[in-house]
């Protein structure tokens, strides 16, 4: 009996083997199942992934399966000026597919609008990008994977024409240098820092690049606090010392690079003493930073959010590819780049075509070749399949103007997610027909026509592709609740009713996987040889993996060839420019936003669950002692967009001109009421890592309203706890203070 | 020597709380977690630092010591137990017994509860639920040999001054080993943002 299944045998109780349903590390656990068949707990697991390592989210996810905030029946309504009232499947579905229908006919196909998301296990996904074009006809779909790390995914596309991190996490291990850029890895990816620890006992340096101290940079060797939204502007100027130093691998850059040479010369604007400048950094620190990465025999950078959610992300990441590239630190073990997904599935959510401009496989939605692969496998004609859509906060600008009039929702949480709350909720208001699928009644979902109760991670089976790109498996441990349905379920079901039913011929997870498979064979992202049965013997596959007696690929460009035709790596020269909203003499100061430890994204989920919300129960405003605030004193944070009142969380472990607010919280409380929706033009990510503002003192503070809940549900007292509190009962991450002495 | 046992190492600890959710699931008092986490310089730093009970070895543990009813037993192997719940009459001496700060009172039940190194895990071979989850190391379950195969040169501490008092604990606190440190630029003065003198 291995060590990790104590007792099960015991008591009756099994210990189904799964994964997290949270955040991109994907730690191996087991759900505890009782006699009944019941969910009732967590046991860690020791998969290779996290090695029995789990942060607060994952202990507490298990308590969500039987919630009593849990859909069990279809809502509707048929204007939002009506409550809701439960309803068979049968009439929420026909009404649904009326809607569609009376909406296409009047409007056209692309009148109806289809978002997905990235915590949808991957089959799922599949399914999202194949309903909105086979069953919908229609070009618009997107999913929220957009809000999370598709700058990194475009900028890897751009210089190596894959998209997915280079290296495994069990590399930072054997690294001599470890950089970290925009990530508040214990906080973010807790079970992460295990890997960054052990870098350090191993004598790495630590090198951090965050406009905040956070709990990894506060024992780094460096840390930068660079003033948000000047990474690139930061990276050019480190590559400016390393050519200055004489440090680049002339060597791997002649071999395997192409577009050094304009590179160099951009950097070469870039000196310490004008980055310094742009970055309100001392200039040694980016020669020390230049120095020890150079100089490392094997170093490695990891970036996340922080330099992602900008309208330069994918300048950013490139300019950190650079970086890497000139200084010859790729595909070997301990030297490469890796990008740190948020969501769970961050990483396998668009691989399969629920991105607009992605068909499965990766393939491309404008490439002539791609779209014929595809048509053949769905068995549509060609002119059939519509062309590229637009990114998510594109498609709400297009629901304010009416070009988009219907719209489902899948796993996806807007009202809270999306930069510039007053715009999403106008888009939303105008459409004429609204559903949503959920296990909770998310803020999005409460303002919907239609909401469809579906299953959670623990009531399916499908895969998810970690940060690593590692394709894990998560099982099936209880039964759905009563009057639930799975997504797969539901999305056939609905293209049944569309007249689509022959090509959504799916009884389970499974069936929607080997399609899956075969439409991605022959790929980039190439998962034929991934299948159930080898991903439970092996407790996961790195992709590609072209054959089924292929292990995978955990590392790329061992060989020094990247996927281009060419086998190059295709540096692109980056030019660092301001950030969208500009400071001025009313908004002086950068609004930053991110996450918690306690919270997964918009917080439907974690929110609801007594011990997370008793841990960070509300955001507050954290700032710099300089600013006159005394801990806890009500602070407004002002932007363009809007103002809210947060407490103050009085610390030196931030900027003097930076805000941060986390962003897990719905209005009156949410940071993204404050966010800009200005996007990057490449990848079409939202700003959400700086805009102008400004602080004032303030009467009161914003409470943070209760979690909705359906009709008839009473609201879970424990998720009420301390809601009101001017500060949480424990301090997030130590950053309240007392003052000193 | 030291079996196997709890070591904590403050330089690791990211503040996350797995160890205090953790506790709340293990099974020995569910619902209740028995670690609290300090913040050692809030508002200048964000490092912190959990605290388990220490299962003092020497003298007997202070908080047995002081029980009146003899509800806190020690086993051979040197676990300082949760209260006997047919012995605790709850008067919290205990409580204030202790230097660390870890006996808590439930008093409601008139019961002090406290943590008992998990002894429903680690008689089955496993480590303590908060040390088994911890993501960063900062709580590790194990042997000093172990802990030190897996970070070279760190050394440990068992023995605490208190004033005049010197206890010996089970559990030990982990001391970093020397290592070449790069310096690190301090904060930087304010005077100006984005742009703006701010020095008025
Ligand atoms: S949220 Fe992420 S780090 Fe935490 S347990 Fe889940 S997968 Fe692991
Ligand atoms: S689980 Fe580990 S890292 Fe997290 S607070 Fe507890 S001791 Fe610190």
């Amino acid at each position: 009996m291995p060590a990790d299944r104590w007792r099960a045998d015991q008591d009756g109780e099994t210990l189904v083997p799964t994964h997290c349903c949270f955040c991109g590390v994907q730690c191996g656990m087991y759900l505890r199942v009782d006699r009944g068949g019941k969910v009732f707990g967590v046991e860690p697991r020791n998969h290779d992934i996290n090695r029995m390592r789990l942060c607060p989210k994952g202990i507490n996810a298990y308590q969500q399966v039987n919630h009593p905030d849990r859909l069990t029946a279809p809502l509707m309504r048929r204007s939002r000026d009506e409550d809701f009232r439960e309803v068979s499947w049968d009439e929420a579905l026909d009404f649904t597919v009326s809607e569609i229908r009376r909406i296409q006919q009047s409007h056209g196909n692309d009148a109806f609008g289809l978002l997905g998301g990235a915590s949808l296990f991957s089959e799922k996904t599949y399914l999202v990008g194949k309903f909105a074009r086979v069953a919908l006809k229609s070009r618009h779909v997107d999913y929220n994977g957009r809000l999370c790390m598709v700058s990194a995914a475009g900028a890897n596309k751009l210089a190596f024409g894959i998209d997915r991190a280079g290296n495994p996490f069990s590399d930072i291990l054997l690294t001599d240098c470890l950089l970290i850029a925009g990530s508040n890895v214990g906080e973010c990816f807790p079970v992460m820092t295990q890997y960054v620890w052990g870098a350090r006992d191993r004598g790495a340096i630590l090198i951090v690049v965050d406009p905040r101290e956070t709990a990894i940079a506060r024992t780094a060797d460096i840390h930068v606090a660079l003033r948000p939204g000047t990474d690139s502007a930061f990276f050019n100027s480190v590559l400016h010392v390393v050519v200055e130093e004489g440090l680049t691998d002339e060597a791997y850059l002649a071999a395997h690079a192409t577009g050094w040479e304009e590179v160099k010369a951009k950097a070469a604007e870039y000196p310490p003493a004008r980055a310094a400048e742009i970055c309100g950094v001392p200039a040694e620190q980016i020669v020390q930073v230049a120095r020890a990465f150079a100089r490392a025999p094997k170093a490695m950078a990891w970036h996340a959010r922080g330099i992602e959610h900008h309208s330069q992300g994918v300048e950013n990441c490139l300019s950190v590819i650079n970086l890497c590239t000139a200084t010859g630190h790729l595909g070997r073990p301990g030297a490469g780049y890796g990008t740190l997904t948020g969501q769970g599935n961050g990483q396998g959510g668009r691989e399969h075509g629920q991105k607009a401009d992605l068909l499965p496989g990766g393939r491309s939605i404008m490439n002539e070749e791609h779209r014929r692969q595809i048509c053949g496998i769905w068995g549509i004609e060609e002119s059939e399949l519509p062309p590229a859509g637009t990114s998510m906060m594109e498609m709400v600008w297009q629901m304010q103007r009416r070009e988009i009039r219907g719209l489902i929702g899948i796993c996806n949480n807007p009202f809270v997610s999306l930069p510039n709350y007053a715009v999403v909720k106008e888009g939303y208001d105008a459409t004429e027909f609204h559903a949503q699928l959920d296990f909770f009644l998310s803020e999005t979902a409460a303002n919907a026509h239609v909401v469809l109760p579906v299953t959670t991670w623990a009531e399916d089976e499908g895969v998810m592709a970690n940060a690593e790109a590692r394709v894990v498996k998560h099982n099936k441990a209880q039964d759905p609740p009563p009057g639930v349905r799975t997504d797969t379920w539901v999305m056939c079901e609905l293209a049944r009713r569309l007249g689509a039913g022959d090509k959504f011929a799916f009884p389970d997870s499974r069936a929607v996987f080997d399609e899956l498979r075969i439409a991605s064979a022959g790929t980039v992202n190439d998962y034929y040889g991934i299948t159930y049965e080898r991903l439970e013997e092996t407790g996961g596959i790195v992709w590609p993996c072209p054959s089924t007696d292929h292990p995978g690929t955990p590392r790329l460009f061992e060989d020094g060839r990247t996927y281009h035709p060419d086998g190059k790596i295709h540096l692109q020269v980056v030019e660092w420019h301001s950030p969208m909203d500009p400071y001025d003499d009313e908004h002086p100061m950068s609004l930053t936003t991110g996450r918690t430890v306690a919270h997964f994204l918009s917080g439907n989920q974690t929110r609801r669950l007594g011990a997370l919300v008793e841990q960070t129960p509300r955001p507050w405003a954290e700032i710099h002692p300089s600013h006159g605030f005394r801990n806890g004193e009500p602070v407004r944070v002002v932007t363009r967009r809007g103002s809210e009142v947060f407490p103050a969380l009085v610390t030196e472990a931030i900027r003097p001109d930076t805000v941060f607010v986390p962003y897990h919280w719905p209005v009156p409380t949410a940071a993204n009421a404050l966010t800009i929706d200005a996007l990057d033009p490449r990848s079409k990510i939202p700003e959400y890592k700086v805009c102008a503002c400004r602080i004032e003192h303030a009467e009161k503070i914003d409470e943070v309203p209760a979690p909705p809940v359906a009709p008839g549900h009473v609201a879970y007292p424990e998720t009420q706890v301390s809601r009101t509190d001017p500060l949480p009962p424990t301090s997030p991450q130590g950053r309240g203070t007392s003052e000193r002495g | 020597m030291m079996g196997r046992t709890i070591f904590i190492d403050p330089g690791r600890c990211i503040g996350c709380q797995a160890c205090v959710s953790a506790c709340r699931e293990c099974d020995s008092h569910r619902g209740k977690s028995m670690i609290h986490l300090d913040y050692t310089d809030e508002g200048h730093s964000v490092a912190s630092l959990p605290t388990v009970c220490m299962h003092c070895e020497d003298p007997v543990a202070p908080c047995a010591e002081v029980c009146p009813a003899d509800a806190i037993l020690v086993t051979a192997d040197g676990v300082v137990q949760q209260a006997d719940t047919t012995r605790c009459i709850g008067c919290a001496n205990c409580v204030n017994a202790c230097p660390f700060g870890v006996p808590k009172i439930d008093l409601g039940a008139k019961l002090q509860m406290k943590c008992n190194l998990c002894y429903d895990r680690t008689a089955y071979g496993l480590a303590p639920m908060c040390a088994t989850v911890c993501p960063t190391g900062a709580l590790f379950y194990g042997t000093v040999e172990e802990l030190q195969a897996e970070r070279p040169g760190v050394q440990v501490a068992d023995t605490f001054t208190f004033g005049r008092s010197e206890v010996r604990t089970g559990v030990a606190m982990v001391v970093p080993a020397d290592r070449v440190r790069w310096p690190v630029p301090g904060g930087l003065p304010v005077v100006e943002i984005n742009g703006k003198d701010v020095r008025r």
